[in-house]
């Protein structure tokens, strides 16, 4: 993060992140995380045939974690898995983002038992999450879409940690899940 | 206690030396084999690997290029859907069932539901167009199934075009699916006593219309690969496993037949009405890597066969129910496609909060409790496109599976990659493994 | 076997009064011959073969069109060689394990379903061990595709099987605790939080039996 630190503020620096975001969400590589049935689907999205994925530079599945940017979990994780998973996951560069394709890999799914990992987000910090079961292949594409807006407004520097700060504060004021009452209310 | 450095180059540990490659230290890595005159290296071709069909760890010890032992490491992938089951009714288990072997769902239902009919004791009331639409909807599974093995285990070898040949087909079985099922994949359409819903209207014509396209699209790979002297000369030869290693290792499927032995559970021990088709049992007699591709694509053609059948057959059989008659059994409502998308029958509803008490208490109490079935156990197996699909059920009497276990073909298949391997090559592990076709989901379970 | 009440999960507020309720679930006793179809045959072939036949053979239970012969521990691998050499049984479809806690002195069974590709005839096998010695022989010597059929049942249920070459865990990771798919080993589900309500594991709700 060192260049990031060195860049002004203001005006220059907006025009900095929008072209690093833009140059980020162009080239996005995920790394092959395929576990389970999600997993088909995203080889679906992957290949050229009907849900073409390289129309976002992104048909390169890069099998090492070193050279890739995004690691789409897809499929159920099981208690065996994890700590690779986490490795992978630590392996890979920073900037690093994760989507969380599927019910098993966002919440655990229709699995709930002693094998599997009640959601991936207990291993890895998770940007998207897509439910489904398995979601179907636009769906993926659709959470792509919504990840490279993320990234494209992703702030740096100065305006980085203003960021940070809002989104802990605004979480240490949210209401806790068990306290949202919804219609028993 | 000594600290632990993950990055570090080289820890001693009492298997020897673990060497850690972290990048763009490769020379430093080979002065430090070199100098230590280790001939063996072990090396771990990790649970997350492009080339390993799902989460398979394989174990290899290594001299030079050549494997001198191969094992396989699983349960990447255990998700404890049997146990599972256990706390579900007989018609959840169809959904639980489904997501085991991921590539072939159909099958692993079409197990599960024959068995808890067995157990039912109503194999003989299943009515005839629920067992050809099954048979039809398993057939177009084996297709895609193969396509999803023909694809990746050349992308494996280095060939990337089939890949995107063999996925359009897929997609075009998979439109057929939705249609049919509402889904993709997973569909949980097969249930106990029959299937859960009948054909659309206009689905045998777009099924007829696939049918000939897929034929035209199969040449395309068939061109690209049979016949293809790089490809001979990556899968000739590679993983021999002869008919006396498979019946030890207890192999069926592709890899049985690949020796010469024409067993096919559909012709053996026919199920569903499979003895009313006719189609052909393929198979080779080298044993290799090439022989199963060669077998895979040629069953294709066979699988087409049986569906123009199936749509025959469903053409005579028009109208008839899909469903099991007996009311205790089968599923209440036939869901038709709601305004919103979602499944609603609204005559039947209208029907049970209508009209009827008596009708919405069958309703609930079929839905909510399930049917029971009385005690026994069954096994009951099917051709899968991997081999020989087992369903062990065992009932107490009540209306939860009291044991269900499955014998998934990719279980035991898998336990052949040793013997595959061991004393080639590695690279040809990769092409051993993809024509033994595993899927991680149905060795986990 | 018998059970009590009509709902499961018991402990909870089930407050429908069925509680008290004990059905008895017959279990299937030793079946009379003649068999039917070609289990006479198996039968009579093995009786030849295997002189000891009453001794190893407990039960035999034809039930639903499936040959079930129960076989004492000790003589597994004896009989089996026999069935896979003289009665043409070359391939063995693994071993599943099933756990009847109510049953005591035979707690643990596995079952090991036979196929004869020369003759296209299924059979099963049978074993029962009680839960304090649950040793079953191996099988591996006599169908290599045993091998990790029977590390997955010692994992599932902690059956140990003598004589196999490497008996460690290998669907569960190497260092887990208990056996999974014993019937006193919870599913071990999470509660799910939502809006205000929680809605408990599977093993924990209100359910039919």
């Amino acid at each position: 993060m060192g260049l990031e630190e060195k860049i002004p503020s203001g005006f220059v620096l907006t025009t900095v992140e929008k072209l690093a975001g833009y140059m980020r969400k162009n080239s996005l590589w995920p790394a092959t995380f395929g576990l389970a049935c999600c997993a088909i689907e995203m080889m679906a999205v992957g290949s050229a045939a009907k849900y073409d994925i390289s129309r976002f530079g992104m048909e390169v599945f890069r099998a090492s974690p070193r050279q890739a940017d995004l690691m789409i979990v897809a499929g159920r994780v099981s208690n065996k898995m994890a700590p690779v998973l986490r490795q992978i996951y630590d392996q890979m560069a920073a900037p690093k983002w994760v989507i969380a394709m599927g019910a098993c890999a966002s919440s655990g799914g229709m699995f709930n038992n002693y094998a599997i990992v009640q959601g991936v987000d207990h291993v890895v910090p998770v940007d998207i999450y897509l439910p489904g079961c398995p979601p179907r292949p636009e769906m993926l594409l659709d959470a792509i879409l919504k990840l490279h807006s993320k990234i494209y407004d992703e702030k740096l520097g100065s305006n980085r940690a203003e960021i940070i700060k809002e989104v802990e504060l605004a979480a240490m004021n949210a209401t806790p899940t068990i306290e949202m009452k919804g219609l028993l209310a | 206690m000594t600290t632990f450095d993950p990055y570090a180059p080289s820890r001693d540990t009492t298997e020897g030396t673990v060497y850690s490659v972290t990048g763009g230290d490769w020379d430093s890595l080979v002065q430090e084999i070199g100098s230590t005159k280790e001939e063996r290296v072990v090396v771990n071709m990790g649970p997350q690997h492009p080339s390993t069909h799902g989460v398979l760890r394989l174990v290899l010890e290594l001299e030079g290029e050549t494997v001198t032992e191969a094992r396989a490491g699983i349960g990447y992938l255990h998700t404890g859907i049997e146990k599972n089951m256990e706390y579900r009714s007989w018609t959840q288990g169809t959904t639980f069932v489904t997501r085991m072997d991921y590539l072939a769902p159909l099958f692993n239902e079409t197990a599960y539901c024959l068995a808890v009919e067995k157990l039912l004791g109503i194999t003989q009331d299943v009515p005839e167009r629920a067992s050809v639409i099954r048979v039809m909807m398993m057939e177009l599974n084996r297709i895609s199934s193969h396509m999803v093995a023909l694809g990746t285990g050349a992308l494996e070898l280095g060939a990337i075009s089939p890949m995107f040949f063999a996925f359009r087909e897929r997609e075009i079985v998979l439109d057929i699916f939705e249609m049919i099922s509402g889904l993709r994949m997973n569909m949980a359409y097969v249930r106990p006593g029959g299937v859960a819903q009948d054909l659309p209207a206009g689905a045998i014509a777009k099924i007829r219309d696939a049918v000939k396209l897929m034929r035209k699209n199969f040449k395309d790979n068939t061109t690209l690969l049979v016949g293809n002297s790089i490809w001979m000369k990556r899968t000739q030869g590679i993983g021999y496993l002869d008919l006396a290693g498979c019946t030890t290792l207890g192999i069926t499927g592709p890899v049985l037949r690949s020796t010469g032995l024409p067993w096919d559970l559909r012709k053996m021990q026919p199920y569903c009405g499979y003895e009313n088709y006719n189609f052909d049992v393929i198979t080779a007699d080298t044993c290799d890597v090439y022989g199963r591709f060669l077998i895979r694509m040629n069953e294709l053609e066979q699988s087409l066969r049986i569906v123009e059948q199936a749509l025959d057959k469903l053409e005579k059989l028009e109208g008839a129910p899909v469903m099991v008659a007996d009311k205790k059994i089968a599923w209440p409502a036939q869901l038709a496609m709601g305004g919103d998308g979602l499944g609603n029958s609204l005559n039947h509803i209208r029907e049970i909060m209508g009209t009827s008490m008596e009708s919405l208490i069958h309703h609930f109490k079929l839905v909510t409790e399930g049917f029971h079935v009385p005690a026994g156990q069954v096994y009951v197996a099917i051709e899968s496109p991997r081999g020989e699909l087992g369903a062990h059920v065992a009932s107490d009497g009540g209306t939860k599976p009291y044991r269900m276990h499955f014998r998934e073909p990719s279980f035991n298949n898998l336990q052949a990659t040793s013997a595959m391997s061991e004393g080639g090559m590695v690279a040809d592990i990769i092409g051993a493994v993809a024509s033994i076709d595993p899927v991680m989901g149905g060795v986990d379970r | 076997m018998s059970e009590q009440g009509m709902f499961g999960a018991p402990g909870t507020g089930d407050t429908s009064g069925y509680g008290g309720l004990v059905r008895t679930a017959a279990s299937t006793g030793s079946s009379e011959r003649p068999y039917g179809g070609y289990f006479d045959e198996v039968a009579d072939d093995l009786e030849r073969a295997y002189p000891l036949f009453s001794e190893a053979i407990e039960r035999v239970v034809v039930d639903r069109g499936e040959l079930t012969l129960h076989v004492k521990r000790e003589k597994l691998v004896e009989v089996s060689k026999i069935l896979r050499d003289s009665l043409k049984f070359e391939m063995c479809m693994g071993v599943s394990g099933v756990n009847y806690p109510t049953d005591s002195g035979r707690e643990l069974h596995a079952l090991y379903p036979l196929l004869s590709l020369t003759n296209n005839r299924r059979i099963r096998l049978e074993v029962s061990v009680p839960d304090a010695d649950a040793h079953i022989p191996s099988v591996v010597e006599v169908w290599a595709g045993n091998n990790w059929h029977e590390r997955e049942t010692f994992d599932m249920f902690g059956i140990i099987f003598d004589g196999h070459p490497g008996l460690t865990r290998i669907l569960m990771p190497d260092d887990w605790q208990g056996h999974p798919q014993r019937k006193d080993y919870a599913l071990g589900g999470i509660p799910v939080e939502y809006k205000g309500a929680t809605t408990p594991p599977p093993d924990e709700r209100r359910s039919y039996k």
